[in-house]
């Protein structure tokens, strides 16, 4: 169990760069909007970084219980294949996933 | 949060994400007068990113309770961080002890989309120098999404502060929901982590847009697969400083085949 203090470190460091993040472009706008390289990588990152975040979170669960790996890959799969046939509605394709993970490695 | 974190989960609608925002057109095109009607104009253009918003709260209150953390953490996180898919991940992280270099390095790459924002943000707009300050840290990706899908006629200071109000109070009142669902459930569920997974799925098959993205996809599979075998312990900072690097890399390489990388904007 993590103790207060470092809670509140994390709480002040992920505000000063969030906020950071979000002020420093304003002021130093013009150079930034100049750089071909920045306004190229805004293209290119988020479906990367998205996908990093998806299997790293997968690995976590599998690392976490690896007994439920074919649960876990299964409930991708549905995940995916409902929110692909739903029309991406968000919360009815997590909501199903989950809920076949949860039942999957609650029952077996 | 992402297009709603994407969207976080939508960054997010909410999934939207946090990093593609889908947000639909607020609807009506004539331009509130006075400053009431404003203010009401901003908190309708808030219902559909807060569609992703609150939901992805709930989450947020769920997995610090469920991963032993303190109840405060999750309005606390709201309010440090407004950024759905970040304060997700720093749950898992400060439940570890992550060390704080590593947390630091994180919050700056996952949050480094908000960098751009500001090139069509209308700052401008907002002379009170409290509420531009407010209107900068509240930059979350659904508010940059529905803020774009206005006319230059439609904006106004009180809509663009209404709406992001109203999105902080859909996180913070999500967050506080989840943390009340979760205390009141006899034992965690088991395997209720699983949504933090199924939502960056989600979130991935809704930032993935064209054909021109597969390289990026591909790189950033590599950049995981490396991360994962080389360094288990911290994974996902590997991975994304890996992915970083590659894409610079890419932007060198094709900076000198200008003509054959027009097509993959």
């Amino acid at each position: 169990m993590p103790d207060t203090a470092y809670l509140i470190a994390v709480l002040a460091i992920v505000f000063t760069i969030t906020l950071a993040l979000r002020a420093v472009p304003f002021a130093a706008l013009r150079p930034l909007r100049a750089s071909a390289t920045v306004r190229q990588l805004s293209v290119w990152m988020p479906v990367g970084i998205l996908a990093i975040l998806a299997v790293t979170a997968l690995h976590g669960t599998i690392a976490a219980d690896p007994h439920a790996a074919p649960y876990a890959l299964l409930a991708v799969a549905v995940t995916a294949g409902v929110h692909l046939a739903s029309g991406r509605r968000t919360i009815l394709s997590v909501g199903i996933g989950t809920a076949v993970y949860v039942v999957l490695v609650n029952v077996f | 949060m992402c297009n709603h974190m994407a969207r976080l989960l939508r960054d997010h609608g909410a999934v939207q994400p946090d990093i593609s925002p889908q947000i639909t057109a607020p609807a009506g095109g004539w331009a509130p007068v006075t400053r009431r009607q404003q203010i009401a104009a901003g908190v309708r253009d808030s219902f559909s990113a807060g569609l992703g918003i609150f939901p992805l709260g709930i989450a947020l209150g769920l997995l610090v309770v469920q991963a032993g953390l303190p109840w405060w953490l999750a309005p606390a996180l709201s309010l440090a961080a407004f950024a759905g898919s970040l304060d997700l991940l720093l749950v898992g992280m400060m439940a570890t002890v992550t060390p704080l270099a590593a947390v630091a390095t994180t919050a700056l790459v996952i949050n480094f989309r908000h960098v751009f924002y500001a090139f069509s943000f209308p700052l401008h707009l907002i002379r009170n120098p409290v509420a531009k300050a407010y209107a900068v840290y509240a930059l979350i990706d659904e508010a940059y999404a529905v803020n774009a899908s206005l006319s230059e006629a439609e904006r106004s200071a009180p809509r663009t502060l209404a709406m992001q109000m109203a999105c902080q109070t859909y996180w913070v009142g999500g967050g506080l929901a989840g943390v009340a669902v979760g205390a009141a459930m006899p034992a965690p569920v088991k395997g209720l982590e699983f949504a933090l997974c199924a939502l960056f799925t989600v979130l991935t098959l809704d930032a993935f847009r064209s054909r021109g993205q597969i390289p990026a996809v591909l790189l950033a599979g590599a950049s995981v697969a490396v991360a994962l075998a080389a360094t288990p312990e911290v994974a996902m900072l590997t991975a994304l400083l890996l992915f970083v690097g590659l894409l610079l890399a890419r932007h060198a390489l094709t900076a000198r085949r200008p003509v054959a990388e027009a097509a993959d904007a």
